[in-house]
């Protein structure tokens, strides 16, 4: 399991997704692999998937620290913390200055899974943002 | 310092800066290979336990033979009792005592086996959980690195390709045009479908004569005729 091989996958696909949207994938080389996944009609929040020794993680980023409005920013962090397990397979997470949310999965993973993964990572993202725009500029 | 708290001070004193490791790789690569280490002191504890559980059953095997000699022999010195043969009873029964002094020994190293075989099960137990604990944590390490690593590349990627990261409620407002765009599309489509499909309706009722055929000449006509007369 690689970011190739699981882009050659993604991009096969084409129309025939199990979940209805089309993916599409592109490599950003750099010392680590990563793959950036954009979503027909949801080309603003990319997915970024990398592969380590024992698991795919798959990141979106949602805003970073300057887009909160600063008197209701630890309401903010309590609603995610709140929020993390009712969400659907992904989690909150912070790295640098922007907040993310990201779905681990093992490297034994099946090529559905991963796909499955996606997409409900890319629902959690726009749901989120939607039901936290109140906190934000 | 747990490896978690270890990583946590890190990130927060700032090693996040860009292109800074968490770990420094000469230590994780340290790290890598007291795991394997471990895991070769694994094996040799496996192997090991192997050979003593082998002994130990050797060694059950021969004190088993041992009671049962001593218990045929018991018999043979009863037998020779029975015939008042009292000489022939001793000797017998100088033989048993021999196989109790060799009983007795075979017992205590079988004693010693099972306590090895105890304790190198309780090691391997130990090691197994150990490694597997070792390896969540180089995982963890290695995770955060990874992390890292990539959003530097996602950082370099965009700011080379001069496409920035957008805020995220116009991402969203964006994304949401984008679906109502499309969902309009579709309701046209689905409009125009049943336009086409009412228009076709028409012209069969038309044709079967069921509705008014569209007006010709030769109608108005006669029309117009009706009312002058």
């Amino acid at each position: 399991m690689n970011i190739h091989s699981i882009a050659a996958h993604l991009n096969e696909l084409a129309d025939n997704t199990s979940t209805g949207m089309v993916f599409d994938c592109q490599p950003i080389s750099g010392e680590v692999d990563v793959l950036q996944i954009t979503i027909q009609g949801r080309e603003e929040l990319p997915v970024f998937l990398s592969v380590s020794d024992d698991q795919v993680i798959c990141i979106t980023y949602l805003w970073g620290e300057q887009e909160i409005i600063k008197e209701k920013r630890v309401a903010m962090l309590e609603a995610m913390l709140e929020m993390s397990i009712p969400m659907p397979l992904s989690a909150f997470s912070k790295i640098g200055d922007k907040y993310a949310i990201f779905g681990a999965l093992s490297i034994n993973s099946s090529f559905a899974d991963i796909e499955h993964e996606l997409a409900v990572l890319s629902n959690n993202a726009l749901e989120v943002i939607d039901d936290m725009s109140e906190f934000l500029i | 310092m747990s490896i978690f708290k270890k990583i946590m001070t890190a990130i927060r004193g700032g090693a996040s800066e860009m292109g800074e490791s968490i770990v420094d790789a000469n230590a994780t690569r340290i790290f890598e290979q007291e795991i394997r280490d471990a895991q070769n002191h694994l094996t040799k504890a496996k192997r090991d336990l192997t050979s003593v559980m082998a002994q130990q059953m050797s060694a059950s095997r021969e004190v088993d033979r041992i009671k049962r000699d001593i218990a045929e022999h018991e018999g043979y010195a009863q037998q020779a009792l029975a015939q008042e043969n009292e000489a022939l009873a001793l000797q017998v029964a100088e033989k048993i005592a021999g196989m109790e002094n060799e009983l007795e020994t075979q017992q205590q190293a079988l004693d010693s086996f099972s306590t090895n075989v105890d304790r190198l099960k309780e090691l391997v137990k130990k090691s197994e959980r150990q490694v597997a604990e070792f390896k969540r944590q180089l995982s963890m390490v290695k995770t955060t690195e990874n992390v890292q690593k990539a959003t530097s590349a996602i950082t370099d990627n965009f700011s080379s390709s001069n496409s920035k990261l957008l805020n995220a409620k116009d991402s969203l407002e964006r994304i949401k045009a984008k679906q109502q765009k499309f969902d309009d599309q579709m309701k046209a489509a689905e409009l125009l479908e049943s336009e086409d499909s009412d228009a076709s309706l028409q012209a069969q009722l038309k044709a079967a004569g069921i509705t008014k055929a569209d007006k010709d000449a030769s109608s108005v006509l006669d029309r117009i005729k009706a009312k002058q007369s």
